[in-house]
């Protein structure tokens, strides 16, 4: 039963995991711009590949604004902001590299252990994208609780948007208005985090959320 | 009248959504705070009139007994706030805090608010439904943020990321239901259709339905406030403009609670799956118990109140968790009294900040000598919120209470004892607002007591006589609830 659809299918779906992790342990902002549009291309070729075998040609639509939009536009406007703002430098995560990584794997465990058993009666490719998709989920919580930066919690959570995409096409059939609404609630997304930043970069000379934790609106 | 009652559905939603377009264009606030009003007032004569009439559930709304409810409530307490803000905008603009440009996005934003509120009540998809609460949301970030302060901007920021997070969570839920809908109701749009899923639900997988639950509650009940994830609520109800802490605490939050019972009567109906009860009920306990605590240590008084609404979904939900038509019955009477309440406590709050020209709570003292009317409208809503008696606060939970002592007599010690410890800090503050040495400014406040005392009369009024029809109602919405 495992066919070539199948094996490709399952190959994008796990590289997107992979690329996650490569996410994780990315401590400079430009590198871990360049590992999103890497992550948003996988994603695209992943729903392409689903639109194709399921033969849901709605699904190119996803796949092209997930290349268009989050692969080049978004990494291109945020390396620009980056550059504008002078943060380029280091990004500092909370833990370090190691137990980062195991809290990952630990997560993609708990993943696949969860989804792989309550789906046993659906269909083998929607059970394995799900599973992944809820590893793509937690790994982007994990990118932004590990990170400080405003930037890089953006991308975590554009990531975990990805997942989000990725079990969407997993589900055979779901309607159009849920994954256009998942790119439009991106696209918003966008704009307002994009206003934000711009706004914290008015008001504090910095996108250190840190910095921004200090103004705690109960001082005494 | 009957062209009202056959369209009743479409204009409660397109009221809002036209007049988004009306006051973004507007450019003289005057005129934009009026139609507001008037929109507010038009939606909520078309929502009344769904008592009156309803269309039957076609595959892209559902009116039933259970929405009509959170729909009248909603647009009744939108209403009133949109004669508060303007009151409360045109002191913003004397004080050089919001500029006009900024005042034209806030009642857009206002109305968009409103609209998604309504799409997410009147919706028959549970896709839509989330597209519905992510837009409400979102024109709630931006007015969070609209004063562009350090805390505004660090509580929209907040609010954004950890609203977004939550929203995911209710996405991936929606997405396992639709799964394990797939097999039995096939392909495509009726996968997410409430009535279709709630006619063939006995059928789906229980392992994958009792998964998507959790999704779904946690999810959801970020938006709802719940403890451990209630961070952004505070932030977001103190820093923003008070009409907005106002709707957000008597409107979105229970728009996503709205949701939460939804997916509760979805997993009832399927014996299999596990019980959503102990888990709201946990949750409820935890977030009022919480809440309680975190009310002594307050020293804004925006963020005092916030925390009491966090406390008083804790009761909602616990007594939804309790289930049963007792205690869902109080739920829904809490519910009713809480958006009442809270609401006109942030109406009085707003005015009392701005003439005192702080949210400290150490600042503001004796209220009710400089500012008799204001002082005894808040101490007059503390004592409805804190649940004295014979106001309909204390009805409710002395209604959650009784259930729960029928059924489980610890947990009812549990809750009695939250509610107790709540009861004494806010008494505590409130003695020190309204009474004691006066401070601060003195000169006369032009508040709007109508929606004040409107709220406080309704809540005052329940507390000692319902009308019958509301109880058959109620009691009718408790039984679905199941």
């Amino acid at each position: 039963m495992h066919g070539l659809n199948f094996d490709v299918a399952h190959l994008l779906a796990g590289s997107l995991v992979l690329v996650s992790f490569m996410m994780l342990y990315q401590d400079r902002l430009y590198a871990l711009l360049n590992v999103f549009a890497l992550h948003a291309v996988v994603l695209s070729a992943s729903v392409a590949w689903q639109a194709y075998i399921h033969d849901a040609p709605h699904l190119y639509i996803t796949a092209a604004i997930a290349l268009l939009f989050k692969a080049i536009v978004i990494p291109i406007a945020l390396h620009r902001m980056i550059v504008r703002l002078g943060i380029h430098r280091e990004i500092e995560a909370v833990g370090s590299i190691g137990p980062t990584m195991l809290a990952g794997i630990g997560l993609v465990g708990l993943s696949m252990a969860v989804m792989l058993r309550v789906t046993a009666d659906s269909d083998l490719l929607a059970r394995e994208d799900l599973a992944f998709a809820l590893a793509v989920l937690l790994l982007g919580l994990l990118i932004m609780v590990t990170r400080r930066n405003a930037v890089s919690q953006v991308v975590g959570f554009m990531s975990l948007e990805n997942g989000l995409v990725l079990a969407a096409t997993g589900a055979r059939g779901m309607p159009l208005v849920v994954e256009i609404s998942v790119a439009f609630s991106v696209l918003i997304a966008f704009i307002v985090i994009g206003i934000f930043l711009f706004r914290i970069r008015e008001r504090f000379d910095t996108v250190d959320v840190q910095a921004l934790d200090r103004f705690r609106g109960e001082r005494r | 009248m009957s062209w009202l009652l056959a369209h009743n559905v479409a204009l409660v939603l397109l009221i809002p959504a036209a007049s988004v377009g009306v006051l973004a264009a507007l450019p003289d606030y005057r005129v934009s705070a009026a139609v507001n009003v008037i929109a507010s007032l038009l939606t909520l004569v078309a929502a009344a009139s769904l008592f009156a009439a309803r269309p039957a559930a076609d595959a892209y709304f559902l009116v039933d007994d259970l929405n009509v409810v959170f729909v009248v409530l909603s647009s009744f307490v939108g209403f009133t706030t949109s004669i508060f803000s303007a009151s409360y905008i045109g002191h913003e603009l004397e004080t050089g805090r919001l500029t006009p440009a900024y005042l034209r996005f806030y009642h857009a934003m206002y109305q968009t608010m409103m609209f998604g509120m309504n799409l997410a009540l009147l919706v028959n998809n549970i896709g839509l439904m989330w597209v519905a609460i992510e837009l409400a949301t979102l024109a709630t970030v931006l007015m969070v943020g609209i004063y562009r302060t350090h805390e505004a901007l660090e509580a929209a920021w907040k609010y954004f990321i950890l609203a977004s997070v939550g929203i995911a969570f209710a996405l991936f839920g929606t997405i396992l239901v639709y799964m394990s809908a797939l097999p039995i109701v096939g392909e495509g749009l009726q996968g997410m259709t409430w009535t279709t899923l709630v006619a063939h639900v006995r059928i789906f997988d229980p392992a994958l339905l009792s998964v998507a639950f959790v999704f779904l509650f946690l999810g959801y009940g970020t938006k709802v406030g719940l403890a451990p994830l209630h961070a952004w609520l505070p932030d977001a109800h103190a820093e923003g403009p008070t009409p907005i802490s106002a709707v957000l605490s008597g409107l979105l939050l229970n728009v996503a609670l709205y949701a939460i019972l939804r997916f509760k009567m979805l997993m009832a109906l399927n014996s299999d799956t596990i019980s959503p009860g102990p888990l709201m009920v946990v949750m409820g306990l935890v977030s009022l118990i919480f809440a309680a605590f975190m009310l002594y240590r307050r020293r804004d008084i925006k963020r005092l109140f916030a925390y009491s609404s966090i406390e008083h979904m804790g009761i909602i939900v616990f007594a939804f968790g309790m289930g049963g038509p007792f205690a869902n019955f109080a739920g829904l009477l809490q519910m009713t009294m809480h958006s009442l309440t809270k609401s006109a406590i942030f109406f009085t709050v707003g005015h009392v900040a701005q003439v005192k020209g702080t949210q400290k709570i150490a600042e503001i003292r004796g209220l009710t000598v400089t500012h008799p009317l204001l002082g005894f409208a808040l101490l007059l809503g503390v004592l409805a919120i804190a649940g004295v008696p014979p106001l309909g606060i204390f009805m409710s939970e002395f209604l959650v209470v009784s259930s729960t002592f029928a059924r489980a007599p610890w947990l009812a010690i549990a809750l009695v004892f939250g509610l107790l410890i709540a009861f004494g800090a806010l008494l505590l503050r409130v003695q020190g607002f309204a009474f004691g040495e006066p401070t601060g400014s003195t000169a006369p406040v032009r508040a709007s007591y109508v929606p004040i005392f409107a709220h406080m009369a309704l809540v005052a009024g329940a507390g000692i006589y319902l009308p019958p029809m509301l109880v058959a109602w109620f009691q009718h919405v408790a039984a679905m609830l199941g």
